[in-house]
């Protein structure tokens, strides 16, 4: 059974996870590498996300492309309110009030959707262009997978594009290192802000759209989700795109090979790896160029 | 400032960790909420609050918050539908229904089970869901003789090693879930088979009996996995399956964890090399349109079905349909037939229920025609002899429906 094409088989179910976890986990370091805001409601934005598309296309009948732009957008009005209603007051407070103000979101979000869309399991059907299945050395791979994986892709590249070599990305970074310099040189830091978490919020719809058809929609998906995401982001090192992507891939490649070689303690093999990544280099694995950055 | 953020982001960590293990601050919440609503609708029913002498209290333990949230709420509506049909009377008193919220949490569920013991005074208990729950009460339940009506949780041991006098149980046994096909798939499947199931308890047992009965009658197992409970993706497994030599899986998952396994199993294209079995929770009355086609083709065995066509189904379905306006699961039906079998204790009783002794003596005589077929107890082992019923999934126009195709007759747990 141990043969080459099982294990490049395995790779790839490992690679679509993979940029299946960085899909959902890149808005969350976005917001938390450039506002230093660990937002743990970053599940649970996922989570409306994927509801929102459940409501466009199942009850509202729309197709999947509608839903993967407006769900999104939902998402990121709804985060646009959060942040400006509840979040930017915490900016001064410190990140322990940060982290108990969006896990208390965190809660009312998930009855708030218990309450408008049941405890049922839901899903999405994958939308009819990608819901065939390719053929690979001889393994049957679903197509939507693979698309995930160029989404992934796409998504990283983009996004590293932004943060490094836009001016936008260096009003960004610069935001980080010293709010108040930046605001002296004229540059509405607030403002600055409150786009990234709003886009933080946009990617975390994204993800809830790209996921739902895989992952499926029921209550407590969004704390599953969350764990996960924050494995990934601790691995990849705090602030990183790079990092994150890096981290996503790893983890979803030895969770994959993890379950076929040894599946008994596949779920811990991720909790160790963290174990000795937070005490090798506390920082994650690419963490520190942005700590220097 | 960066030992700080690190500090923060662990204890943000474990905070999520061990709400997502146990749900517990959040729960205790939302608990009493649910709980104050259901003890009011409880109240409601009743069509005189007169003194206590004249009523009967029957206790319900339900997990209305949790993941088994949609089961307690089934099994209380399909138990509020058989009390609305009787007027809430039996044996000449009226009866009252008090609901706990057990949150599928042994602790949780102790302390409400001794709140309805000592603050309500409950004459029956019924329901419980999880397992665990069922073994955490357990002793409570026979130190103070409290008859007790499982309507749920089938785990073997509650009526084999730690069967007591005053427990019953009118719902399944994994044993049964598993056995029933067997048999049947060596005879119309083939001789080899892998497994697949979910590792939790309950999963273990059904597919562990379902091996028992598939080997014995000459099959072979050539494999077997057992992802982790609430496994969002299940691609690894399913490549390690389709290397395999087998004739079909046999797999064993329940709400998300099936919606994402049958999908998958499709999505991969396993079903057009092996044939998908497993148990009637894997294609349940509320998950198939969540699945979808990928439901088309697999086998299931059950105790009940939407689409059984017998005179009691077919009143219940309408019944339930009219109440509610959706269709009965499984646990609706479990409520439905556990709160019959009280109410016909209670009218045989004459209302009399001082005795728990006369009590259970009764309810192990009730034999009745339920939706599910003929039911019966089995007074030696206390547990409810049935038909099951192996179901394949057809399409039906644009939806999914489970057909019967064949019934194995008097299935009995052997109790050991």
């Amino acid at each position: 059974m141990d043969n080459i094409e099982t294990i490049i088989a395995q790779f790839i179910n490992g690679l679509s996870y993979g940029m299946l976890l960085f899909v959902i986990t890149c808005g969350l370091a976005l917001v938390f590498g450039i506002l230093g805001v660990l937002n743990l409601a970053h599940g649970s934005l996922y989570m409306m996300g994927a509801y929102v598309a459940y409501s466009i296309t199942v009850s509202f009948g729309f197709s999947f492309w509608v839903a993967l732009i407006i769900a999104p957008l939902t998402v990121a009005v709804l985060a646009l309110i959060i942040e400006r209603t509840l979040l930017h007051t915490t900016y001064k407070l410190g990140h322990l009030s940060q982290v108990l103000l969006t896990f208390g979101l965190a809660y009312i979000l998930h009855d708030l959707a218990k309450l408008v869309w049941g405890a049922n399991v839901l899903s999405i059907s994958v939308p009819s262009l990608f819901s065939g299945s390719v053929s690979i050395l001889g393994q049957t791979f679903p197509l939507y997978r693979l698309i995930v994986i160029g989404v992934g892709l796409v998504l990283a590249i983009g996004l590293w594009w932004i943060q490094n070599k836009t001016r936008w990305g260096a009003i960004i970074r610069a935001g980080l290192s010293d709010s108040e310099m930046i605001g002296a040189l004229g540059v509405n830091i607030r403002f600055v802000f409150t786009v990234v978490f709003v886009l933080g919020g946009f990617l975390a719809g994204f993800g809830g759209v790209i996921a739902a058809p895989i992952l499926g929609l029921y209550p407590d998906m969004e704390f599953q989700t969350l764990i996960l995401a924050l494995v990934v982001l601790v691995i990849g090192g705090l602030g990183s795109i790079t990092g994150t992507f890096t981290a996503a891939i790893i983890v979803g490649v030895l969770e994959t090979f993890g379950r076929y070689l040894v599946p008994e303690i596949s779920m811990f093999i991720i909790f160790a790896l963290m174990a000795v990544i937070l005490i090798w280099r506390p920082h994650g694995l690419l963490g520190k160029q942005v700590t220097e950055g | 400032m960066r030992k700080f953020v690190i500090g923060v982001f662990s204890f943000a960590t474990i905070l999520i960790i061990l709400s997502g293990c146990t749900n517990s601050a959040m729960q205790d919440t939302e608990g009493t909420t649910a709980n104050g609503e259901e003890v009011t609708e409880g109240s409601s029913g009743e069509v005189n609050s007169e003194s206590s002498e004249d009523s009967i209290k029957i206790g319900a333990l339900h997990p209305f918050s949790g993941v088994y949230a949609t089961l307690g709420n089934d099994l209380s509506d399909g138990m509020k539908l058989y009390l609305d049909s009787v007027d809430w009377t039996a044996g000449g008193k009226t009866i009252e229904l008090i609901e706990e919220d057990s949150e599928a949490d042994p602790q949780n569920s102790l302390r409400r089970l001794r709140k309805l013991m000592d603050q309500d005074n409950i004459d029956i208990l019924t329901g419980v869901v999880s397992t665990a729950v069922a073994y955490a009460i357990r002793d409570e339940l026979d130190a103070n003789q409290l008859p007790f009506l499982t309507s749920h949780a089938g785990g073997d041991d509650l009526t084999r090693s730690e069967r007591s006098d005053y427990i019953w149980r009118s719902s399944f046994s994994s044993w049964q879930v598993g056995n029933a096909m067997g048999e049947w798939a060596y005879e119309n499947i083939g001789d080899k088979m892998f497994i697949a199931a979910a590792d939790y308890a309950f999963g273990r047992e059904v597919s562990a009996s379902f091996k028992d009965a598939y080997t014995e009658a000459g099959g072979e197992i050539i494999g077997e996995v057992y992802p982790p409970l609430e496994n969002n993706d299940y691609a690894s497994y399913l490549t390690t399956i389709a290397d395999a030599d087998a004739d079909g899986v046999y797999a064993f998952f329940a709400g998300s964890d099936a919606v994402r396994f049958v999908q998958q199993f499709h999505e991969y294209g396993l079903h057009e090399n092996f044939e998908l079995l497993g148990s009637g929770w894997l294609v349940s009355e509320d998950l198939r349109e969540s699945i979808g086609e990928a439901a088309e083709g697999v086998y299931a065995a059950s105790f009940w079905d939407y689409n059984l066509e017998n005179e009691e189904n077919i009143a219940f379905r309408e019944a339930y349909e009219e109440a509610y306006d959706r269709r009965p699961t499984i646990e609706a039906l479990e409520g439905y037939d556990a709160t019959r079998i009280l109410v016909e204790t209670i009218e045989e009783l004459n209302g009399d229920v001082s005795d728990p002794d006369k009590v259970i003596e009764v309810m192990s005589q009730v034999t009745f025609d339920s939706p599910r077929g003929p039911f019966s107890f089995d007074t030696d082992t206390h547990h409810v002899i049935q038909n099951m019923y192996i179901l394949e999934t057809i399409m039906d126009g644009e939806r999914t429906e489970n057909s019967m195709i064949e019934t194995i007759e008097n299935v009995q747990d052997p109790g050991e």
